[in-house]
């Protein structure tokens, strides 16, 4: 089996497991205008298959977070460098849960942070968490 | 547990601060028992550098015992002694799996200031401001270790601490610059900085077969422990046109391969009024003069932890006479292990470089003998250990 028939069969799975979003797998293809902003799509490279970002054919638990909310592209990296996972807020949709309280005035951080964590994720299994200060444990220590 | 902390401008002091503990499945916990300053705190201790705050834990070079492991941890286990590379490294990205751990994409927690900075993430490192995504650092009791299997290294029992010590940093960044450099049998190698990194690059240098070695610092006792240690000839500044001395002694061809390894404790003396009222770039004095040196085609390496940009760069010279010019923070894994070894077979020693050993709560004097190099001091190294009752 070719890799775009491997990825295609890959993308109807992560099609299936997911309701409000899409994944679009394949050979990289011209996106629509991005660029900094809210609305521009930012990438990580994740050195893993695509397979592995998207385990189960399902996003990656950072980015399920934010739902309906983002658009999500995944395709083949280059020389062997895995998957490039590209996300972008929706225009004018509304960042469920938490996520809506945390983002300030730069919603596209959430997506940043939450395409950083699934890379983190897929490659080492976990996101790599801060030393808790005195003030982060609060007086119980 | 008690730690050393930046308290402010040119001040350190130990403060009470919470025991580190498991944040991830990969984590270990190391208790210290030795720690040692680096020209990379400089920019840290004098408040140069962006997110420092009172109470970040200074020292990012240490060897300890672990004394607790996460689940996730393979390679270790508690009693185990180890030392620990600077640099936080996840080991299973892309960059880690190159063999290039301090370009790692998964070590820093708070990748935001670096990017900003770099245009790309960089790894997180210990004693590096929280706000950055640094972790607290190696002068305290106790380390959390992230990443333990990739970035703690069991310790020979034939290396004592004294020794393994310096292979946390100073050591690989030795090695690193010959690397970098492609230090080959017959080259000649010049290194600027006698403190211990630019020491053991000269070692290493001539363990990779460099025919000579030439360490330019304008320190006597330095350039001494040079000579000693690592076989090289010197030049001091203060005596010599540099440039034109490392001609003659290259037979008018220059150095191979030119390393900087000052750092920023010694940036070519006072800026001017106008530089420092307008904001204008640190230069890089002894960088200019490595490219400047360095032969047609050859290889110039930038280990000096510049804050920010620098001005009056030579750029022209580059293209002019076909540099390289490479720089990189230390690859722990990559290189650890292998120094390990060679320090187990005394091919490479580094106990003379710890000319000063004081316990946590002489900090502030230890940092300011080290900034300062008053008493010959080369490198000063901390023991944690409480000071005796009474």
């Amino acid at each position: 089996m070719g890799r775009s028939a491997t990825l295609a069969g890959t993308a109807a799975g992560a099609l299936a497991g997911l309701v409000g979003a899409r994944v679009l797998l394949g050979a990289r293809r011209r996106r629509d205008a991005g660029g900094p902003g809210p609305g521009g799509w930012q990438v990580v490279t994740v050195d893993r298959a695509p397979g592995e970002v998207l385990p189960g054919g399902r996003w990656p638990e950072p980015l399920r977070r934010l739902g309906g909310a983002i658009q999500v592209e995944v395709w083949p990296a280059p020389g062997c460098r895995g998957t490039e996972l590209a996300a972008r807020l929706r225009p004018g949709t509304p960042l469920p849960g938490l996520a809506a309280h945390l983002v300030g005035d730069d919603p596209a951080r959430v997506v940043r942070v939450a395409l950083r964590q699934a890379k983190q994720l897929a490659e080492t299994g976990e996101v790599l968490r801060a030393d808790r200060t005195a003030l982060d444990r609060g007086p119980a220590g | 547990m008690r730690a050393l902390c930046w308290t402010g401008t040119d001040q350190v002091a130990v403060r009470q601060v919470p025991d580190p503990e498991l944040r991830n499945g990969h984590d270990a916990i190391v208790r210290v028992r030795q720690s040692a300053t680096c020209g990379g705190d400089l920019p840290l201790l004098a408040g140069r550098t962006p997110y420092v705050s009172v109470g970040d834990v200074l020292g990012h070079e240490f060897l300890g015992e672990v004394v607790e492991v996460g689940p996730e941890v393979r390679r270790h286990r508690v009693g185990d002694r180890v030392v620990v590379s600077a640099t936080v490294a996840c080991g299973a990205c892309w960059h880690c799996r190159a063999g290039s751990p301090s370009c790692c994409d998964n070590g820093n927690p708070a990748p935001d200031v670096d990017e900003e900075a770099y245009g790309q993430p960089v790894p997180g490192g210990f004693g590096r401001p929280r706000a950055a995504g640094g972790f607290p650092g190696g002068h305290a009791e106790y380390v959390r270790v992230p990443y333990a299997d990739v970035g703690a290294f069991g310790v020979p029992d034939e290396v004592s601490d004294d020794r393994a010590l310096f292979a946390s940093d100073a050591a690989p960044a030795g090695w690193l610059a010959a690397d970098l450099g492609g230090v080959r049998d017959g080259d000649v190698v010049a290194v600027w900085g006698a403190g211990a990194v630019g020491q053991l690059t000269a070692r290493a240098a001539r363990l990779l077969g460099a025919a000579r070695v030439i360490v330019v610092d304008p320190n006597d006792d330095r350039l001494r422990m040079a000579e000693r240690h690592a076989g090289a000839e010197t030049v001091d500044p203060g005596r010599a046109d540099v440039p034109a001395e490392l001609r003659e002694r290259t037979g008018g061809r220059g150095p191979d391969v030119c390393v900087e390894a000052v750092g920023p404790a010694w940036d070519g003396g006072i800026r001017s009024l106008a530089e420092r009222f307008t904001g204008a770039a640190e230069r890089p004095p002894a960088v200019r003069e490595a490219v400047h040196a360095c032969r047609k085609g050859g290889t110039v390496v930038v280990l000096g932890e510049f804050t920010g940009h620098v001005d009056a760069f030579p750029l022209g010279s580059v293209a002019a006479k076909g540099l390289s010019v490479r720089g990189a923070r230390p690859h722990g894994a990559r290189y650890v292990p292998m120094l390990l070894e060679r320090m187990a077979r005394d091919e490479l020693r580094t106990e003379h470089l710890a000319t000063h050993r004081l316990p946590l709560e002489q900090g502030a004097l230890g940092y300011a003998l080290f900034r300062d190099r008053r008493d010959g001091c080369v490198r000063t190294v901390f023991s944690p250990d409480p000071p005796p009752a009474g």
